[in-house]
């Protein structure tokens, strides 16, 4: 009888997990940080609230969400799988190596960028999400939301916490960088008339993702959104 | 014997048998010539070390022109040294400059065990290809060479897929020492060419579990391959045979 | 004394292989999975004889010395195959590649061999590219051809620059299919020291696993020499380092003939050699020829640099000398002919010991077809040569990377600097129709044998050869004798014809670290190799010829009593690997100054000064030496010659003219 055999389990069906989940979370990203930009309209975060209780509420995206953890937790265990089995391909080190020569650095570094990313999320997760889902919101808003919006003027007062929240989004600037692109090439989608489209939109969505995720900690904490 | 005005410091793995424990050891040579090719100045070494009473460095090299792939350095921190698209044997001394130091280093992977020296083990690859890197024609049974025309932009391209000489310039230079771009090169030929449809499902499945086997890292995307590799093979060969794996897992009904 | 007989078939030229094949006793699928057959060398003949034999049952063990077969030296042939297809309809056919083969060969080459080496020929391109060979393709989808020294039709067939790694690709994958499968054991990293004579025939060999240095025995109902050439008898060469006539050389000392040594072919576009510290040769494609134009300067010493010498101040010798062949004449010819303008004084660069091969008429050439292409009208000579130089490009980009990187200049400003050298060698094993030796059950095939190339080989006819005695050849023809041998049992590994090879392969090994002596290997290589350049090079004579004989017996009791071989024999040691390798060529480049002072004519790639036409031109003696000199190993480096006759009965023998 036929089966799937080895597709996910060989060395290719590896990547095709980090691949596809990859992606999986750059769409998320992106609506992650849609919401979120919705502070700007600097209404007291009446918008942003009501934009947090439609994520919080919706079915579907309740069950999205078990979706995105699962997706999430598969990238992280399959990333350091890869890492663990890749430093075992190459049991004697090399004194000298030229790195530089032939890739970047942040292709090279997607262990280390994860882990701080990991890190990140870890305090991330604490500090909202938990309070959102389980604890509780203290406060509601004007349009009776629960107020989210407060719970982050008052996260982004301690300076501490902004810096890990900059440095995080540096990390994931350079995450992405290298993993947008790879994760189509991992796909296999690789045509000489599309992949530049795809490496320079990577490195776009890259970099404005990333800014504006850091510069709302810098803003609330500057006072420039109220 | 050497004519050339060079002096040189070298950095040298020695290691004795696979088992062994070896390390770097620092010769000095001096009038070397930079119209030598890099082995050459190792042929002066060699020589030299034999005068003496020592032992000569043992390294793999044959044509000496490029095209065998036998020889497999790793020089200064990068596979067949600081040019791009060449390997040792086409590195010549004058891209080095008088006094420098240079770290030679066999190349490293557990695939590729260390026999004696310089020299590695990379029987794995013919091994990968033993699983499937052929196309099953007996002699006698082909028919005319012209009844079976290909368009010239993809016969070029499956050319230059099968350029690779299979060195493994990839493996050393990679960081996670996967061997992707040697085996998808030649999927990628063959998938490319009308003669490799029959069996390019079957193929691209056994290849990818020999290499699995052996002992390579994964592929996370860096292009270090590409970049090193002295035949300039390309990352597009990874991708296409990432997409023949998944026709072959997940839409064909054969099983292997 | 074994008997010289070739086997032809009876009957018409064009029907002996038919004929033949039709009528060889055959081994039925049963008894073929009990025969073991040892093929030594995994190019082109080795792989593509290994993997047909497997493929037709037979259980085939395959030795090479190289990590993997994949890397044997047919890799680095460049330029292309011949085959007569017609596909260009200038008018090829199977008969007329047998004769330019014949002509080219001088003379001196097997009629029933070579008519049935171009009758397989198609066969060869049909077989590579059903295996996925990328040869090179015209838009229309179908085949291209190029042309080649020695003839006036296309049909070259090709891969870019790299024709020999693709065609060895496609025989090593079907080879490594068939090791897959287990139906051939491959030993890489082995070495062949000794061939096996038990009763008269051949039962297996000696070799050496170069990893640990242990002898081990193998045994087989028939043995193959697939091992190559041996132009590193001349130190330098374009062969690759491990080249080595060893196998070969095992084999005539135990009774194989070893026909035509003196045949070498001096290739005329190589890389000059650029200093001592030079350890091998490379070659610029014969293609090249097609689009480069070879000149020297018409004033003696003449110190400008190529493109401040005005046109009429050059002296395109080969269009001047040849005009009906001009730059395609054959290998023999042009490399002489470049010898001839060097020593004269008319050399350039730093040695004058190179000619100039020069692309700037042609790159125009293409630019302005190109841009008719690209519907550029009247274009300007700085377009026209951007364009042709992409063109160029195209066609051997990669020969013209390889320039610059061994030069240090750039091929597309300046013209490239060559010079012939030593490159392939016709001479071999002697074999007969079925590619047998004088040894039965030991077969040698491509290079190794001498059959097909005469005296002087074509280019784009090596790879053709190889692959013919491999695929469609020999698993014929071995038919013959294996049919013979159903009875005989697998041979006992400990019959005393393996002790007594083992012993002697072991007794040299032995003898070598007992020398304990101060010069290098490598020291008497280059030694014997000046003396076969300067005296049985291009030209030879016999004043010369005398003195290498004694300088090379000289040399082998120096080599005997002062050679170093560190390490020890029991390891993975490549001085001691080379140590073996060089004895036997300082064997057997005595023999080659003996046959070329035997063969007092001049034909081919033998060029004796005494014999020459008032033109510089080769002059043959049919009358005495239309033979094949097939020699016989005496006890103490002694050798007795034999002749095989040949006879020509389907071509008119003519001295050759490309004029």
């Amino acid at each position: 009888m036929a089966s799937f055999g080895n597709a996910f389990s060989s060395s290719i069906g590896k990547k095709l997990i980090m691949g596809i989940t990859g992606l999986f979370l750059i769409s998320f990203l992106l609506v992650h940080c849609f919401i979120n930009a919705l502070i700007y309209v600097n209404d007291g975060g009446l918008t942003f609230n009501m934009g947090a209780h439609f994520m919080g509420t919706n079915w579907l995206i309740r069950a999205m969400e078990i979706v995105l953890f699962a997706g999430l937790l598969a990238h992280i265990i399959q990333g350091f799988r890869l890492v663990f089995q890749n430093q075992a391909a190459r049991p004697v080190k090399y004194a000298v190596t030229n790195g530089a020569a032939n890739s970047k650095w942040y292709s090279r570094s997607m262990g280390l960028l994860g882990t701080l990313l990991l890190i990140f999320l870890i305090v991330h997760i604490n500090k909202f999400w938990v309070m959102s889902r389980f604890t509780g919101i203290p406060t509601t808003d004007a349009n009776g939301n629960h107020d989210l919006f407060a719970v982050m003027v008052e996260t982004f007062k301690d300076p501490l916490l902004v810096v890990l929240y900059v440095l995080a989004m540096v990390s994931l600037a350079y995450h992405l960088l290298h993993g947008f692109s790879s994760a189509f090439q991992t796909l296999g989608w690789n045509h000489k008339k599309y992949t530049p489209i795809i490496k320079s939109l990577g490195i776009w969505y890259s970099i404005i993702i990333s800014l504006l995720f850091a510069s709302m900690p810098i803003a609330m904490y500057l006072g420039l959104i109220k | 014997m050497s004519t050339g005005n060079m002096n040189l410091t070298l950095k040298i793995w020695r290691q004795k048998n696979t088992k062994a424990k070896g390390g770097l050891v620092d010769y000095k040579l001096s009038e070397i010539s930079p119209d030598m090719s890099f082995l050459e100045m190792f042929d002066v070494l060699n020589e030299q070390l034999i005068s003496k009473g020592d032992e000569p460095v043992v390294f793999d090299h044959d044509c000496r022109e490029g095209i065998c792939g036998a020889c497999s350095m790793y020089i200064d921190g990068r596979p067949h040294g600081p040019k791009d698209g060449i390997t040792t044997c086409q590195l010549h001394m004058r891209s080095f400059k008088d006094g420098d130091t240079i770290v030679v280093e066999p190349w490293r992977a557990k695939a590729f065990p260390v026999i004696k020296d310089l020299t590695v083990d990379r029987s794995a690859f013919d091994r990968v290809i033993a699983a499937g890197g052929f196309i099953s024609v007996n002699t006698g049974n082909a028919q005319d060479a012209n009844n079976l025309p290909i368009p010239k932009v993809q016969a070029d391209s499956a050319f230059e897929a099968a350029a690779c000489i299979g060195c493994g310039a990839c493996v050393a230079t990679c960081k996670n020492a996967s061997a992707m771009l040697f085996v998808s090169a030649k999927i990628s030929q063959l998938a490319q060419l009308p003669q490799g449809q029959p069996e390019r499902y079957r193929r691209v499945q056994s290849m990818v579990a020999q290499m699995d086997a052996e002992g390579f890292g994964n592929c996370t995307n860096t292009g270090a391959c590409e970049a090193e590799c002295p035949k300039g093979i390309s990352l597009e060969n990874i991708a296409r045979m990432n997409r023949d794996f998944y026709s072959a897992k997940f839409v064909s009904e054969e099983d292997i | 004394m074994a008997e010289l007989n070739a086997h032809i078939p009876e009957g018409e030229l064009t029907e002996k292989w038919t004929k033949l094949r039709s009528s060889m006793p055959l081994v039925n699928p049963a008894n073929k999975r009990s025969i073991e057959v040892i093929v030594v060398g995994s190019g082109l003949a080795g792989a593509s004889a290994a993997a047909t034999l497997a493929e037709m049952g037979y259980k085939v063990k395959c030795f090479c010395f190289q990590d993997s077969p994949r890397r044997a030296h047919s890799i680095a042939a460049q330029g292309g195959i011949n085959a007569a297809k017609n596909y260009q309809n200038d008018g090829d056919s199977t008969y007329r590649l047998f004769y330019d083969t014949i002509k080219g060969g001088d003379y001196r080459a097997r009629e029933a061999n070579v008519h049935r080496l171009a009758e397989v020929s198609a066969n060869i391109i049909d077989q590579c590219v059903a295996q996925g060979v990328p040869l090179a393709r015209e838009y229309g989808g179908l085949l291209d051809n190029r042309s080649f020294g020695g003839t006036q039709v296309q049909r070259t067939f090709y891969a870019a620059g790299q024709t020999g790694q693709q065609l060895l690709l496609g025989a090593y994958s079907a080879l490594e299919r068939q090791i897959g499968m287990g139906k051939v054991e491959m030993f890489t990293r082995h070495e062949m020291l000794e061939v096996v004579v038990v009763d008269g025939k051949a039962r297996g060999i000696i070799a050496r696993n170069l990893l640990t240095g242990e002898l081990e025995r193998h045994s087989g109902h028939a043995v193959l020499l697939c091992s190559g050439g041996y132009g590193n008898v001349f130190y330098l060469s374009t062969n690759a380092m491990g080249s080595n006539v060893t196998a070969a050389w095992k084999a005539h000392k135990k009774g194989a003939f070893f026909g035509n040594p003196c045949y070498t072919q001096i290739h005329p576009t190589c890389i000059p050699v650029s200093g001592d510290h030079q350890s091998k040769l490379t070659l610029m494609s014969e293609s090249l020829r097609n689009d480069g134009r070879i000149w020297v300067p018409k004033k003696k010493d003449d110190t400008r640099k190529a493109s401040e010498i005005p046109e009429d101040e050059r002296d395109y010798y080969l269009e001047r000398r040849y005009p009906a062949f001009g730059n395609l004449v054959p290998r023999d010819v042009a490399s002489r002919a470049a010898k001839e303008r060097c020593d004269a004084g008319y050399g350039v660069g730093k040695s004058k010991l190179a000619v100039y091969l020069d692309f700037k008429a042609n790159t125009e050439r293409y630019g302005r077809i190109e841009a008719n292409v690209q519907n550029i009208h009247n274009p300007d000579k700085e377009t026209c040569m951007r364009l042709g130089r992409e063109v160029i490009k195209e066609k051997y980009g990669n020969l013209f990377d390889m320039y610059a990187q061994i030069t240090g200049e750039d091929p597309y400003e300046l013209p490239m600097r060559i010079y012939p050298a030593v490159h392939y060698t016709m001479g071999g094993l002697w074999v007969d129709y079925n590619l047998m030796t004088t040894v039965p059950g030991l077969y040698a095939l491509g290079e190794a044998n001498f059959s097909d190339h005469g005296a002087n080989r074509l280019g784009a006819s090596a790879l053709m050869q190889g692959l013919a005695d491999g695929y469609f050849v020999i698993p014929y023809t071995i038919g013959a004798y294996l049919s013979k041998e159903l009875a005989t049992k697998p041979i006992p590994q400990d019959h005393p014809a393996f002790v007594e090879a083992e012993a002697n392969a072991k007794g040299i090994i032995d003898k070598f670290f007992a020398i304990k002596g101060t010069k290098t290997v490598d020291h008497f290589h280059k030694k014997l190799g000046k003396i076969m350049w300067d005296k049985c090079g291009m030209a030879r004579n016999a004043k010369g010829l005398t003195e290498a004989i004694a300088e090379i017996q000289e040399l082998r009791k120096e080599f005997w009593s002062d050679v170093r071989v560190p390490g020890e024999a029991n390891e993975f040691n490549p001085e001691l690997e080379k140590a073996g390798r060089v004895a036997d060529f300082i064997e057997l480049g005595e023999l080659m100054c003996i046959d070329a002072l035997n063969r007092n004519e001049s034909c081919g790639g033998h060029f004796r000064e005494e014999y020459q036409t008032e033109e510089g031109e080769a002059m043959r003696d049919d009358e005495n030496y239309a033979y094949v000199a097939a020699w016989e190993f005496k006890e103490g480096v002694k050798f007795e010659l034999h002749k095989e006759e040949l006879k020509f009965e389907n071509i008119k023998v003519a001295q050759r003219s490309y004029k």
